[in-house]
């Protein structure tokens, strides 16, 4: 995947990796060591956290624990890359683009997934960068674990 | 008419007696008692076995508001409450609209209870014209006219040589002086009882000193005029033990407690979350204070219970606390919670109860109940200890709801009030 | 991090609060922080929502302070300034409750001079009422606004000595910061002069002193409250004058507090009076951090209580 973005992104050095919290997160870390391997580049990591500008929140209960966005800045001129782990309804995406707008206005905004749950869409969001697409159903849910966050790296299918 | 009541317990505390016998009434007065009365078919029979008969139940302080503020109660509506809280007569205060510092008020509440005929009612007299505390009212017409005692109530006679002039005219009268015992300037703002209550809830605070330095004034001016003092609604530990010093020198000092000092004290205004219907004048005190009531009562040094009744306008009392007027209703929860509370809780024998709902009063107020002793007028209270009840405000005689004991489950009620000798019928 | 117990319907008082539900509301207040950092200050969170406040007592930075939260969230705000005067008594208070009631507000904050106004209201209305002052009785949000930035500069609220210092009596400050503070685990001290100090206050566990001096000592937290003396409190204290001289936190009585302690003060200040200017702009004051830290916790509130599940009471 890192070698998908450095291929889209000649200018690799105009990039900022976006993690989405939560699992974005060891994501756009894992993805950002890569890129330093591959072409010596140290690429920006940003935080987003989207709980703000879900479309669920007065349905959902209880509330959901809020973490820190913190975004290196400005963005004007930059590519931004949103990652996360897993891309299923595109709302988070949806969100995660709200929240960007207030942020700046970027060169332009990628979407690098580990996992592409194709079919599940419900709005129309693509990625950019896919690990890997399964196919699921909407009563599955898919788990994504990650050495430091979870202590073990794995993907789970699971039957809601 | 004549009526026979008959088997009941029959308590009367003036007689020292305390068994089950009949009572004939005839012409307005008690005619006999006796073991076991033969009367002919004419005569009306009301069977009261199981229950107890005693003289008429008098409450002593109770507020009217007629005339001028009939929205809050009426002669006829606050009659009706004392018919159905068990009481007999009531004597009622003189803040009124017009206040009643002469003849013409006095009369009319004396007519009005009259043509009603649901409870006797002696008008209480003012102290001060128009309740100002500047000059004495016209007392000797107000006892020509048939009042059975002075006072400003509502208001606290403030000016000490007003009190010291009060307590030796109304000597010419034999009337006592009946005060409310507060310092305004130490009560303030105040809206409860001062202390870690008041403080806890950042309401200003009605100081326990703003009574005792009333009462401690007061009582050196009866030692000096040699008057007839009586203290509304005692309320302090401290002030107890100044009328147990004024009694125990030999002055003529009397007082008296309502229910809810008893009962309550102020984490109740807490506890309710700041409802009106714990706000009144004196406020609920500390625990300590309610003892010390209850302790006053059982050693003697509290003469009687009188509930203070004073009906406000259910609009009124629905505001925040510090904006809605003192006072709360006690004609109709009063007789129950003193079966309950203190005879039920074995505090007080029903004998001393009925001498401190019916006796003492007849006696301090010069009032021609207290006795169903034959030739006296036949006043009566039926009482039914079993009786289960809880307090439904919505189903009150008074215009008035305010009350702290709403949905109190107690037992034992009155259930019949006789007044010269025909059962009242509400 | 643990989930809170539901939040009930209103925040009246600081009791209707616990431990775990006061941390829920200051970490979700440093999410909003950060978003009043940012160029756009505006999430889209409460968008078409509407929130009103109902301030029967003048106050600008309060209103003001909820005004900014309820906007950076993005929702609609209405406030109504209702200045005490016979018209906010008695039955026009109840009337303005059922008006208000039937345009089906998302939520009321409400300030009032009288204690259980904000109560009386909940009770009347279907949504959530945020108390913003009543009385002496309590100030909620202020106290978390203070635990909010005692927490930051401390890194924690347990076991540290928060002295508080002024009209004890008259103060809902003190009232909610006490209840909020030992529930969080700190000690609390109260200071003032005799007159102004109210009977069983040490009932709620506090240490009562009468001195300045004497309530810094090895405080952490030094919270200077504001004094006014309006013509009928003069029988309280003589004059603002005299209160400078005897009791107002100058560097010289701040001196027996801990090195590192913080001095805090609701606002607005008295400079002369019950603070000098040199500890209020000096390097322990984070007097300005509060007016923002404000913002941010009542965001969290807002935001908190607007989204409450339904189905809970």
């Amino acid at each position: 995947m890192a070698g998908e973005i450095v291929e889209k992104n000649p200018a690799i050095e105009d990039v900022i990796l976006i993690g989405i919290r939560t699992r974005g997160v060891p994501m756009a870390e894992a993805l950002a060591a890569e890129i330093k391997k591959m072409e010596g580049v140290e690429v920006p990591i940003g935080i987003l956290d989207i709980t703000f500008y879900r479309d669920d929140l007065s349905t959902i209960g209880p509330h959901p624990v809020v973490g820190e966005t913190d975004l290196p800045l400005p963005v004007e001129d930059r590519v931004l890359v949103l990652c996360d782990d897993v891309l299923f309804s595109g709302r988070t995406i949806r969100a995660a683009l709200d929240a960007l707008v207030d942020f700046g206005r970027p060169k332009a905004v990628q979407l690098a997934v580990l996992i592409d749950r194709v079919g599940q869409r419900e709005l129309p969001i693509q990625a950019d960068v896919v690990g890997c697409e399964t196919s699921t159903s909407s009563e599955e849910t898919v788990r994504v674990r990650f050495e430091s966050t979870d202590g073990v790296a794995e993907v789970e299918v699971v039957s809601l | 008419m004549t009526l026979l009541l008959r088997g009941a317990r029959v308590v009367d505390p003036s007689q020292d007696l305390d068994r089950i016998c009949d009572v004939l009434m005839a012409d307005g007065c008690v005619v006999e008692i006796a073991e076991s009365i033969d009367i002919g078919e004419d005569v009306e029979v009301l069977e009261l076995q199981g229950k107890i008969l005693t003289p008429g139940l008098i409450d002593v302080h109770v507020h009217l508001r007629e005339p001028g503020h009939e929205y809050k109660e009426t002669i006829r509506s606050g009659c009706r409450a004392a018919a159905a809280g068990g009481f007999t007569a009531v004597a009622c205060m003189a803040n009124t609209e017009p206040v009643n510092d002469n003849r013409s008020v006095t009369e009319h509440i004396l007519v009005t209870a009259q043509r009603h005929g649901f409870a006797r009612v002696y008008p209480i007299g003012a102290i001060s014209k128009g309740l100002r505390g500047e000059e004495l009212a016209e007392i000797g017409q107000l006892a020509d006219a048939g009042v059975v005692g002075i006072s400003d109530d509502g208001r606290p006679v403030e000016n000490a040589d007003l009190m010291r002039r009060a307590l030796a005219y109304a000597q010419h009268f034999d009337l006592p002086v009946i005060q409310h015992a507060q310092d305004l300037e130490l009560s303030g703002r105040g809206v409860m009882h001062e202390g870690a209550w008041s403080t806890r809830l950042g309401l200003p605070g009605i100081p326990g000193v703003a009574e005792d330095t009333m009462v401690a004034r007061d009582l050196l001016l009866v030692e000096l005029t040699g008057g007839r003092y009586h203290l509304q609604h005692l309320s302090t530990a401290r002030s107890l033990d100044l009328i147990r010093d004024a009694k125990a020198r030999g002055l003529a000092v009397t007082t008296e407690v309502t229910p809810h000092h008893l009962l309550l004290n102020d984490q109740a205004v807490s506890d309710s979350g700041m409802s009106t219907d714990t706000k009144m004048n004196p406020p609920l005190r500390s625990e300590a204070d309610r003892a010390a009531m209850i302790e006053g009562l059982v050693d003697g040094s509290i003469d009687l219970i009188a509930s203070d009744h004073a009906p406000h306008h259910v609009d009124e009392k629905d505001r925040q606390f510090s904006e809605a007027p003192f006072g709360i209703v006690g004609l109709e929860t009063t007789v129950s919670l003193c079966l309950d509370r203190l005879v039920g809780a074995e505090l007080l024998s029903l004998n001393r109860l009925v001498e401190l709902l019916s006796c003492r009063p007849a006696e301090i107020f010069g009032l021609p109940g207290g006795s169903l002793a034959p030739g006296r007028p036949a006043d009566a209270t039926v009482l039914d200890l079993e009786r289960e009840v809880v307090v439904d405000p919505a189903s009150f005689q008074s215009k008035s709801r305010s009350t702290p004991f709403g949905e109190w489950s107690l037992r034992g009620a009155a259930v019949q009030t006789i007044l010269g000798g025909r059962p009242v019928v509400l | 991090m643990t989930e809170a117990t539901p939040l009930s319907k209103d925040l009246v008082s600081i009791l209707d609060l616990d431990r775990g539900q006061v941390e829920l509301i200051l970490d979700t207040a440093e999410s909003f922080a950060e978003v009043s950092e940012r160029t756009i200050k505006k999430v889209p969170t409460l968008r078409g929502r509407t929130l009103v406040g109902l301030f029967f007592e003048p106050s600008t930075r309060t209103s003001a302070s909820f005004e900014i939260a309820a906007k950076r969230l993005s929702a609609d705000w209405v406030s109504f300034s209702l200045a005490s005067s016979s018209l906010t008594k008695g039955e026009s208070l109840i009337d303005t409750v059922r008006n208000l009631d039937a345009m089906a507000p998302d939520m009321v904050v409400v300030r009032h001079a009288d204690p259980g106004v904000p109560r009386m209201l909940a009770l009347r209305v279907a949504c959530s009422v945020i108390n913003a002052g009543d009385g002496a009785h309590e100030h909620p949000s202020q106290a978390l606004l203070d635990a909010f930035t005692i927490r930051k500069a401390k890194g924690h609220l347990e076991g540290l000595l928060v002295a508080m210092i002024g009209d004890i009596e008259l103060s809902r400050v003190v009232r909610s910061n006490i209840h909020l503070l030992q529930m969080m685990g700190a000690r609390v001290r109260v200071a003032g002069p005799r007159s102004m100090m109210p009977l069983g206050i040490e009932e709620m566990g506090v240490e009562v002193v009468y001195s300045t001096a004497e309530a810094v000592r090895d405080a952490d937290v030094v919270m200077m409250l504001r004094i006014q003396l309006e013509r009928e409190s003069r029988a309280r204290f003589p004059s603002l004058r005299e209160y400078f001289d005897v009791f107002a936190l100058t560097p010289e009585r701040l001196e027996g507090a801990k090195d590192d302690v913080i001095i805090l003060h609701p606002g607005p200040m008295n400079r002369g009076v019950e603070i000098s200017s040199e500890v209020a702009d000096g390097p322990y004051s984070v007097i300005l951090d509060q007016v923002s830290n404000g913002v941010a916790v009542r965001m969290a509130l807002l935001y908190l209580w607007t989204l409450r599940p339904e189905d809970a009471s």
